[in-house]
Formats: C-alpha cells, sequence, structure tokens
C-alpha cells in the first residue's frame, strides 16, 4: 500500500515537471518567434556535404540530409569497431607477450592514448595529417591509380556492370551452401565422431562458383581511374581525410581499451585449462579454439559491449574534423532551419537505436555462450 | 517587501550567471549592472579579436565601445563575450547578451523572425573567395572541381551551393567544417584551394593567419550581400534608438570632420551640426531625447573615435587588412555610409 | 647423484647459461627464441626511428625560455617558447589577465581537497566539511565582487552540521530529515540559480513571483576588494578542473537513488530509473551538451537565465549521474543477499538498511571503478570545447593557437596540455589501481 503511495506522489511530480517543461518550451518557442516541426524534413536543404556514401546533391531534402549523416555514421562505427577489435587483441596480446621489448611497447601505448582525451587526438591527428600529406597535385603515387594526398586516398573504382551483379549473386548463393555444409560437418562429426573437413570445402564451395561464373562472362573489369585535372585528381573513389582521421582516432583511442579487456580476459583463464586440455591430447589449435577462446569471451563479450558503443559514441566527435556524421549534419540542419529541439532529438533517435541494437545483440550472444549453472 | 525580494533575487542573478533575473528594460538591466555585454566573434582579427592579455580591438568591439561610451560615459564598460556562429543567436534571445556585435548579417528572416532587431549597418560587405596565387585563378568561375572549405551554420554555406549550381560548377567540391577557425585552418594547411566567407573576412583571415600573405589572392567576384551590423533583442526601443544613434553619430561626426584627435579642439566650433552632435549647444540637447547625457556623442567620439578613425585603425589599408574604404566610406565620398541627420 | 663441487669439474661440462646478470635477462626476455629475437629487432627499429628523432625535437633542437617565434622557425625543434609565451591564456582562458593568480590559487585549493580525498585516513564526515570550504573558497576567488554572506552561509554551517550528525547517527527518519536540510543548505551555498530555477518553475505554475531566492538572499555582502568576474570569462585548468570535480560530487546522490531506484520493487519507480540511466548512456555526451546549450534555456521558464558554464555543469552532472548509477549498481549486486536478509531481520527500515548496511559496503568496493568514471570525466571535459566554453582545449585552440605567429606551433601546444592530462589521469588511474590492490589484501586478510 505504502509503495503505491509513493508512486502514485512520484507520478504526480514526474508529470508536473513534464507538463512545466513542455508548458515552458511552448511559452518560449512562441516568444521567441521560432517555430517547431518535423516539416523541414521535406524542405530543400541548399547544404552542402562533403563525403557521402550515396549521392548527395544541396537541392536534396532535409530527411535525405538526415540519412546521409546516419549512413556516415554507420560507415565509421562499423569499419572502426572491427579495426580496434583487431588492433586491440593485437595490443592486448602484446602486453602479455614473453618479449619484454613488445611488452613494454604495448603498455606505453596503452598508458598513454588512453589518458589523451579523444577530442585532442583528434585534432591533433587532423592538424598533422594535413600537414604531412603532400597537396593535390604532387600525391604519393602508390601504384596503379592509387594516390595519397592531402584529399585522402585515392583509388579506382571499379565499373559494375550486369555481370558483377551475377557474380555477387552467385556468391551470395555460394555463401549459403557454405553454411549448410557446414552444419552438415557438425552433425556428421556428433553422429560419427569423426570431423570432415572444413576449412578447405568451405573456401572452395565459397570461391570457385564466383570465380569460375566471372571468367564465364569474360571478365569485365573496367576500372575508372583518377585524372589530373586543374587543382586535383578527380574520378574513382577516394577517401577523405576527415574520415581517415576519425577512423584513425576511433580506432587508436578505442584499442587501448580493448587491448586491456583482452589481456584480463586472457588472463582470467586459468593455466590449469590448458594443461588439461593437453591432457585430454588437445592440439594447440584446438586447445585455443575450444577451450581458452570459449571461457575468456564470456569475460570479454560484457565490457567489450560497451567499447563497442563507446566507439559509436565518439564517433560524434567527428564535426571536429569537418567528417559529415549524423550529429554534424543536425548541426548544420539546426543552425539553417533553427529547429534545435527537433535535431537533436533526431540525434539522439539514432545513437539510441544503434545502442540498443548492439546491446540486445550482444545480450543475445552473451546468453549463448554463458556458463550453464546448475 | 516585495521591491526588497526582487532586488535580491536579482543580485542571487548577478551572483552566478550574471544575466537579468526577470527580464524587465534591457536598458534598465544595463544600466542597473553598470556595463554592457556584448558578443563579439571568438576571433576575426579587424573586427574582434583579443590579445594574449585579453585586450579586445576591432570594428564590432569599437561597435560595443560606442555604445558603452554613449551610456555610461565611459567606452571601458563593456564586458564581451565570444560567441559562436551557432550560439550567437541563442545568446542573445536568451537575455546572455545585451548586443550582438558579431559580423552579422542583415537578413529578413533574422529581423523578422528570430526575435531581434538590427540597428544598422557598421560594415558593407559580400562574399567572396581566396586562393593561392601559385594555381593562377582569376576568377570564382573558374573554380570548378576546386575543393572549397566553409564554415556550417551560416548564409556562407548556403550562397556557395547557389552559386556552385548557378554557374554549373558541379565538380566543386565543399569541404564544411563546424568552426571558422577549424576551416580556416585546414585552408591554409592547403586541405582546399579555395576558401570562402565574406571579403573582409577573408582579408582578415589572410592578414592574420596566413604565413605570408602576399602567398594568397582574394577573387574579384562578390557573389552576395552582406551588411554587417550590430544587433538587439526585440522590445527595447530605447535601447535600440541608442545603439542606432552611436553608430550614426560615429558616422556623422566623420562627415563634419570631428576625429578622435581635433574633437576638444571641435568643442569651440562655431558649425551649429558640430554644437549640435558634441552636446555643446544646452539648448538644443539631443543627449536627453535619447535619454542619455549631453556629452554622449562626445564620449563616444573622444573615447573611440569617429566612423573613419574605427576604421583606419582596424580594417584600413594601414592596417594587415589593408581593406580599401570601397563601399564603406562616407556617401559624399561615393560609398554607402550615410546618416541620417542629428537634429 | 652427488653433486661435485671441484673446479675442474664444472670447467669441464662449461658454465650454464646466464640466468642472471644482464646478458642472461636479455637473453631470457628478449632472445628467448627466433619468433622473439625477430619481434625484438622490430620493436628496436621502429624505436631508433622514432625515439632519436622524437627526443632531440622535444628536448635537444627545441627552442626553451623566451624566444620570439623567429627564432623558434629558424631552430629545428620544438618551440617551447610558444608555451612560455601562452602558458597563462592555455591555462586561465579569458580570465583577466592581472587576476591570474586567482584562479591559480583556486586551482591549488581543489587540488589540496582532492588530494586529502585521495587518502583514506580522511575518509570521515569531516571531509564534507572540507569540500564545502574548499569549493566555498573557490568560488569566492574565482567570483570575487562582493560576497553574500548570511543566511546562505548560516545555511552552509549548518549543512556541515547536519551532513555530520547524519553520517554519525542511525539511519533514521529523523537523519533522513537531516540529511535532506543539509542537502538543501548544501544548494544554498553554491546554487543561487537553482533557486532562481525553482521560482521560476512555482512563478510559472502558480504565479508566486520570487520566493525563495529573495528569503535565502537575506544577507550581508562582504566585498572581497577582488574585482567582479563572470563565469563566462572563466577558462583553462580552473575550468575543467571544476567541470569534472562537480561532475561527480553532485551526480553521486544523484546516482545513488538513481542505483537504489533501479532495484526498487516498484515498477512505476524502477522503469524511471532503468529508462534515465540506458537514454542517458545511450547517447553520446556531446547530444546531451548540446541538450544543455541549446534547450535548456527553452525549458526554463521565461525570465531565468542560467549561464553557459551552468548549462554544460547541469549535461555532465546528468550524464555522469547515469554512468556512476551503474557502477554503483555494480556494488550493490556485490553485496551478499546474507547481509539485507541479516538488516531485514534486525526491523530496519529500508533507508535504514541501505544507510547504515549496504551502502557502505558497496560504496567502497566501487571506489576505485568511481576513481575511473572521474578519469573518464575529466577526458569527456574536453567536449565543453564544442560549445565553446573555454576549457584548456579550446583556450589552447582559439586563443593560444589564434595569433599568427605561433600558429605553426600547434604541436607544441597540443602536447602540452596533452601532458597535464595525462599527468592526471595517469596519477587518478595508478591511485585506483593501488585502491584496487589495497582492497583486495584487505579481503584476502579477511578470509
Amino acid at each position: 500500500m505504502r509503495s503505491i503511495i509513493y508512486q502514485a506522489l512520484f507520478l504526480a511530480a514526474l508529470v508536473f515537471v513534464v507538463w512545466l517543461l513542455v508548458t515552458n518550451t511552448i511559452e518560449n518557442l512562441r516568444a521567441r518567434g521560432l517555430k517547431s516541426g518535423f516539416d523541414f524534413l521535406n524542405s530543400r536543404s541548399g547544404i552542402p556535404i562533403s563525403d557521402t556514401i550515396i549521392d548527395w546533391n544541396p537541392d536534396d531534402t532535409f530527411g535525405r540530409a538526415y540519412f546521409v549523416g546516419i549512413l556516415n555514421t554507420l560507415r565509421v562505427g562499423i569499419i572502426g569497431i572491427v579495426l580496434a577489435t583487431i588492433l586491440g587483441t593485437i595490443i592486448g596480446i602484446a602486453r602479455l607477450s614473453s618479449n619484454w621489448l613488445v611488452a613494454k611497447l604495448a603498455s606505453i601505448y596503452v598508458e598513454t592514448i588512453r589518458n589523451v582525451p579523444l577530442l585532442l587526438q583528434l585534432i591533433f591527428i587532423y592538424a598533422f595529417v594535413g600537414n604531412v600529406l603532400p597537396d593535390q597535385l604532387n600525391p604519393i603515387v602508390i601504384g596503379a591509380g592509387f594516390y595519397l594526398n592531402k584529399s585522402g586516398l585515392i583509388f579506382p573504382l571499379l565499373k559494375l556492370d550486369t555481370a558483377h551483379y551475377i557474380v555477387g549473386g552467385v556468391l551470395l548463393a555460394s555463401l549459403v551452401a557454405m553454411l549448410i555444409y557446414n552444419r552438415w560437418a557438425k552433425r556428421r562429426q556428433y553422429a560419427t565422431g569423426v570431423a570432415p573437413k572444413r576449412l578447405l570445402p568451405s573456401l572452395g564451395i565459397l570461391i570457385v562458383p564466383a570465380v569460375a561464373a566471372f571468367l564465364a562472362m569474360g571478365a569485365p573489369a573496367e576500372f575508372d581511374v583518377a585524372a589530373k585535372t586543374r587543382f586535383r585528381f578527380i574520378g574513382g573513389g577516394s577517401i577523405g581525410p576527415e574520415f581517415l582521421t576519425v577512423l584513425v582516432g576511433l580506432v587508436i583511442y578505442t584499442a587501448s581499451f580493448i587491448a586491456e579487456i583482452v589481456r584480463s580476459g586472457i588472463l582470467a583463464v586459468s593455466y590449469g585449462q590448458t594443461e588439461a586440455a593437453g591432457a585430454l591430447g588437445l592440439t594447440r589449435g584446438q586447445t585455443l579454439r575450444l577451450v581458452l577462446l570459449p571461457q575468456a569471451l564470456r569475460v570479454i563479450i560484457p565490457p567489450m559491449t560497451s567499447q563497442y558503443l563507446n566507439l559509436v559514441k565518439n564517433s560524434s566527435l567527428a564535426l571536429i574534423a569537418g567528417y559529415p556524421d549524423v550529429v554534424a549534419i543536425e548541426n548544420m540542419t539546426m543552425n539553417q532551419t533553427g529547429r534545435a529541439l527537433e535535431a537533436i532529438l533526431l540525434i539522439m533517435a539514432v545513437y539510441l537505436t544503434i545502442s540498443l541494437s548492439i546491446s540486445l545483440a550482444m545480450n543475445y550472444y552473451n546468453k549463448r555462450i554463458a556458463l550453464k549453472e546448475r | 517587501m516585495k521591491k526588497l525580494a526582487i532586488a535580491a533575487a536579482t543580485v542571487v542573478a548577478g551572483a552566478l550567471a550574471a544575466g537579468p533575473a526577470l527580464a524587465g528594460k534591457d536598458l534598465d538591466t544595463i544600466k542597473k549592472r553598470g556595463s554592457l555585454v556584448c558578443g563579439v566573434n571568438t576571433g576575426l582579427a579587424g573586427f574582434s579579436i583579443a590579445d594574449s592579455q585579453g585586450r579586445w580591438t576591432g570594428i564590432d568591439v569599437d561597435v560595443c565601445r560606442a555604445v558603452a561610451a554613449a551610456i555610461f560615459g565611459d567606452a571601458n564598460k563593456v564586458q564581451f563575450k565570444p560567441t559562436s556562429a551557432q550560439q550567437r543567436f541563442t545568446a542573445l534571445q536568451s537575455g546572455e547578451i545585451d548586443v550582438l556585435s558579431r559580423n552579422t548579417t542583415w537578413t529578413l528572416t533574422r529581423d523578422a523572425a528570430q526575435g531581434m532587431v538590427f540597428t544598422g549597418v557598421t560594415f558593407y560587405d559580400g562574399q567572396g573567395f581566396m586562393v593561392a596565387k601559385k594555381l593562377g585563378v582569376k576568377s570564382a568561375k573558374e573554380l570548378d572541381g576546386a575543393e572549397i572549405c566553409v564554415q556550417s551554420g551560416t548564409t556562407t554555406e548556403l550562397n556557395l551551393t547557389d552559386f556552385l549550381k548557378a554557374n554549373n560548377l558541379s565538380k566543386a567540391k565543399a569541404i564544411v567544417f563546424e568552426k571558422i577557425e577549424e576551416a580556416v585552418s585546414a585552408f591554409f594547411a592547403g586541405r582546399c584551394q579555395a576558401y570562402t566567407t565574406d571579403a573582409s573576412g577573408l582579408a582578415s583571415t589572410r592578414s592574420k593567419d596566413a604565413k605570408n600573405p602576399d602567398d594568397y589572392v582574394i577573387l574579384p567576384e562578390l557573389i552576395s550581400k552582406e551588411p554587417l551590423g550590430p544587433a538587439i533583442r526585440r522590445g527595447d526601443e530605447e535601447l535600440f534608438a541608442i545603439v542606432k544613434w552611436a553608430l550614426y553619430a560615429m558616422v556623422e561626426a566623420e562627415e563634419y570632420g570631428v576625429s578622435r584627435a581635433n574633437v576638444d579642439q571641435m568643442k569651440t566650433s562655431p558649425n551649429p551640426g558640430i554644437k549640435r552632435l558634441l552636446g555643446v549647444d544646452e539648448k538644443n540637447d539631443m543627449g536627453k531625447l535619447l535619454g542619455l547625457k549631453a556629452d554622449w556623442a562626445y564620449q563616444i567620439i573622444k573615447q573611440v573615435g569617429n566612423y573613419g578613425d574605427v576604421y583606419e585603425r582596424n580594417v584600413g589599408p594601414k592596417t594587415p587588412l589593408k581593406l580599401e574604404r570601397g563601399l564603406n566610406a562616407l556617401w559624399s565620398k561615393g560609398g554607402l555610409q550615410y546618416a541620417p541627420p542629428v537634429r | 647423484m652427488a653433486v661435485s663441487d671441484t673446479a675442474t669439474e664444472s670447467a669441464a661440462i662449461g658454465p650454464p647459461p646466464a640466468t642472471t646478470g644482464f646478458l642472461g635477462w636479455m637473453r631470457k626476455n628478449l632472445f628467448s627464441n627466433v619468433w622473439n629475437t625477430l619481434l625484438t629487432i622490430v620493436c628496436a627499429y621502429l624505436i631508433i626511428r622514432i625515439v632519436p628523432p622524437l627526443v632531440s625535437w622535444l628536448f635537444l633542437d627545441a627552442t626553451w625560455g623566451e624566444a620570439a617565434p623567429q627564432q623558434c622557425r629558424a631552430a629545428e625543434g620544438a618551440c617551447w617558447a610558444f608555451v612560455t609565451e601562452k602558458h597563462r591564456v592555455i591555462l586561465f582562458g579569458r580570465y583577466p589577465f592581472l587576476e591570474h593568480w586567482r584562479p591559480l590559487l583556486g586551482i591549488c585549493v581543489l587540488l589540496t581537497v582532492v588530494l586529502t580525498s585521495c587518502f583514506r585516513r580522511c575518509w570521515r564526515p569531516w571531509i564534507a566539511l572540507v569540500w564545502i570550504g574548499g569549493l566555498g573558497a573557490f568560488f569566492v576567488l574565482m567570483f570575487g565582487g562582493d560576497v553574500p554572506i548570511g543566511l546562505r552561509a548560516a545555511a552552509a554551517a549548518a549543512a556541515g552540521a547536519f551532513l555530520i550528525a547524519t553520517l554519525r547517527s542511525s539511519g533514521s527518519t529523523r537523519s533522513l530529515l537531516f540529511g535532506a536540510t543539509a542537502l538543501f543548505a548544501l544548494l544554498a551555498l553554491a546554487a543561487g540559480p537553482i533557486f532562481r530555477v525553482i521560482d521560476g518553475v512555482l512563478n510559472a505554475a502558480f504565479g508566486t513571483g520570487p520566493l525563495l531566492a529573495g528569503a535565502t538572499g537575506i544577507w550581508f555582502e562582504i566585498p572581497t576588494g577582488l574585482g567582479f568576474v563572470s563565469t563566462s570569462l572563466w577558462g583553462g585548468l580552473p575550468l575543467t578542473l571544476l567541470l569534472s570535480i562537480l561532475g561527480i560530487v553532485v551526480a553521486f546522490p544523484l546516482a545513488i537513488l538513481l542505483a537504489l531506484g533501479r532495484r526498487s520493487k516498484m515498477p512505476l519507480i524502477r522503469m524511471f530509473c532503468v529508462g534515465y540511466i540506458e537514454v542517458i548512456r545511450g547517447v553520446p555526451l556531446i547530444s546531451l551538451l548540446f541538450v544543455g546549450s541549446f534547450l535548456l534555456p527553452l525549458f526554463l521558464p521565461r525570465g531565468v537565465e542560467i549561464s553557459d558554464l551552468l548549462r554544460a555543469q547541469v549535461a555532465i552532472i546528468g550524464f555522469s549521474a547515469a554512468y556512476l548509477a551503474e557502477v554503483i549498481r555494480g556494488g550493490l549486486q556485490a553485496i551478499p543477499r546474507g547481509q539485507f536478509e541479516a538488516a531485514d531481520a534486525l526491523g530496519l527500515s529500508y533507508w535504514q538498511k541501505m544507510a547504515k548496511i549496504v551502502l557502505p559496503q558497496a560504496i567502497t568496493i566501487v571506489i576505485p571503478p568511481i576513481v575511473n568514471t572521474f578519469i573518464g570525466l575529466f577526458k569527456d571535459t574536453s567536449l565543453v570545447s564544442i560549445v565553446s566554453l573555454t576549457d584548456l582545449l579550446l583556450a589552447t585552440k582559439d586563443i593560444a593557437l589564434a595569433d599568427v605567429d605561433w600558429r605553426a606551433f600547434y604541436a607544441e601546444g597540443y602536447a602540452f596540455i596533452a601532458l597535464i592530462y595525462f599527468v592526471f589521469c595517469f596519477f587518478m588511474s595508478k591511485y585506483s589501481q593501488y585502491l584496487e590492490r589495497q582492497f583486495e589484501t584487505g579481503r584476502q586478510k579477511r578470509r
């Protein structure tokens, strides 16, 4: 009974506060002559966006700009997570190396990077990249249409035609076939106790049909190569220094945290486990795959999830380097339309969705590998 | 009792926020506070910039000083609050600053729908482009294919996309930065081949931020009209009049040839116009009409200078910015600076 | 097998590979096998490529002391003259130049308070008084002008007394009341704006006009003889320290409530706490700073204005409360059920149980992660530069480096503040590790 009274009081207070906020906001918007609503998403933006995955034209709407921003955030987030995991794992293992020099270097890396704000690192990297790379007309030629200059990394782009889409389709079909084969192999192992070979056949199933299809269609490969114009190399694909800065900054920073997680994860598995596996006659690879990793992962996954979340959230600092992520674009939108409330809500919605998805996915995975206790 | 409570509330307000507790007349708030809070640029040479010791200089800064001189008789009674392009309007609307003097373009939308009013034009400007001299570009229309650094959140980026579209420069690419400092340093680091902002800003940037100013040229085209001037919040006609006439007094003084150097001699001038302006003629107290002291304009000219003084000191040909008067010459000399008569 | 100790025999076998001494150490740690040798060589190569040029840039070829920018350009190495020239604007931002001793003294006061709190023997109720005094002194120094003494100061003194009384007495309803009063009085000391907001809210809702701000504002004004400096001029290190320290200290009680709420049996309260914590943790800090900077003025009643600094501070407090709540929840979960059951068996009320039994244990366990949260927050305060507060980062970027003569020396400027951040974070993380070890040994001893 008492708890119901408390809750009723709490609810009343909450409703009161929300009511106040809403009335204040309406009153303030009116008094300042500001409009509200999401109708601006359908109006012409007129803003330039420098780095996009999908086509962008200033005549497009603010709604499309929002979408462009989300894609940019996802791009840097996904690539960042993959690279940070790789780098972090390497450094985490390096910290445990029996080699003194390697272990020391890795720990200097970790201690330095994680004790300096990411924002400062991003600003520094961007200034550094801008000052060190050669100018647009005198790029570092890496070879065959690959150039590196102040406009970033420029590379040839495959001109897609129907043949490539067919190869893509074949590849997809082979992927399914590969998964079916692996399933069959597992079942067979449980049934007979003999494990069929998996790695080579899998790769074969995946690659051979696609290559065959590609060759059968005459291997069409025409590339769009960047050409030198008056100001810079135009054409092909490019990765701007803004994207590179944000990616490198996020990867270096997050890797220093992941390294610590990996290290403690490995340390958490007692050495007895390795010895026991040896006693059972497992090979080193099997020991790692079947005994050590599953146990280390159980310790690693929860903190790793929050690092992934941090990386995505930290990508919001991209605006400092001029990379048009969703925050930068909504910030621009806010300034052009005056719809601060709406723009900030849109930003939050994106990150909440991403965070919730990552959390749910990782929770599901975590549950699957969790220790089943009696 | 109620009065005491209100007074107390105001003091509490001052204690942490230095803002008005209950918005009354802005002018009253300013007088009570004893200083003018002026929103200025975070750093634009010639317009508003602070040195290592926090001393502010520039046209926009001098406008604030002139207003303070008019209100308090002391040009130093100003607190400068650096604001970013993104924050400036919020700061003005919310009452954090009394006057926004931050190279802000006067547009219809801003005047009509953003809760503020512009009081005049201190600088007639237009958006231009700057490029490295070695590229040999002579006109902005040659910029197809170039990367152009631009700051976001202003009319500048919109003007740029309009210009590129109108002139079919489809291969040009805008590189957008959150803050002006970032756009500028990216341009000078060679990230872009061109940089666009108001022409005065280009000159300012070239003088202040370029290692060697002669390596850069400002292209002749101006792609927009940018009348820059101070703005105040809506709803205080008296403050509006004071800020407006502080500007006009400076222009009027230049017309009469009253400058900072000769203002004391001019006090004895027989010219009735000068007498009216400097408040020497007691029967013709212009200050009283504005709610100010009789010598309001004298204080502006004595402590800050006339429009010409301010221009020459901050952006004129003898400063690193090297801006000719051009549009900003007096109307009598072929420019646009024109003051209604102080009478 | 008998061990022979004659010299001739051992000479015949030859000495065993050295496992001690420098060579032995090298063999063991650097060249134990082919793979390790290879790694060592690669690392050594990297070090040789990086370290000597870095050292000569940093130290040998650097320009130290006072020098003109031209001298720096002529020199090969780093231009520390830049830091000499600009260190005051970097450290204190736009604070009036002649008054820089005030923020400097303010920093010293804050750091003394923080350092005092690091010693376990100082984890006593009286530390609350040290904090109240320290923060009070800091604000008096930074603001200057006339310090309102009177009801507020009395309130502050009462706050201290009540706080101590609360912490020492049993967790009864009465002491809770004391605690609430103390908290309120504490707010009275530091937070005029909070009263203005409450007043504004009441005014908007019921048309009451100023009540609290008026009532608590009956005071004498003690002139400090120092000029008044508004928060818009605060900057540099004091700002960074203030934002992060208040960000933890003020968020702490909120975090305890959120953590308890999240474990509450009342569904409505639990839902609210879970919602708050998850939403805040799901969005980036910069979006919250945007809320503080652009939306807070919209949310407040007409006529209530709060400064930029306070807006950012509110956003940071709201942010860190959610993270701290999760840390504290971790501590609560680590308390064995038996403790709860024992408290229930003694007939303690919910608040008594929490205040006397559970929270003291839970919070002690999580002090190291709290320090880690503080480190994160300390770094994250650099984000306020995006909403144009002149913290260390922005003071360097937009004031010190705005000077074209020195613009080329951005690396030196950033290195200098990176060093400041590093020193703070590094020692705090070492401190947190030290505490962890202390607690670890404490627990082992008990076993």
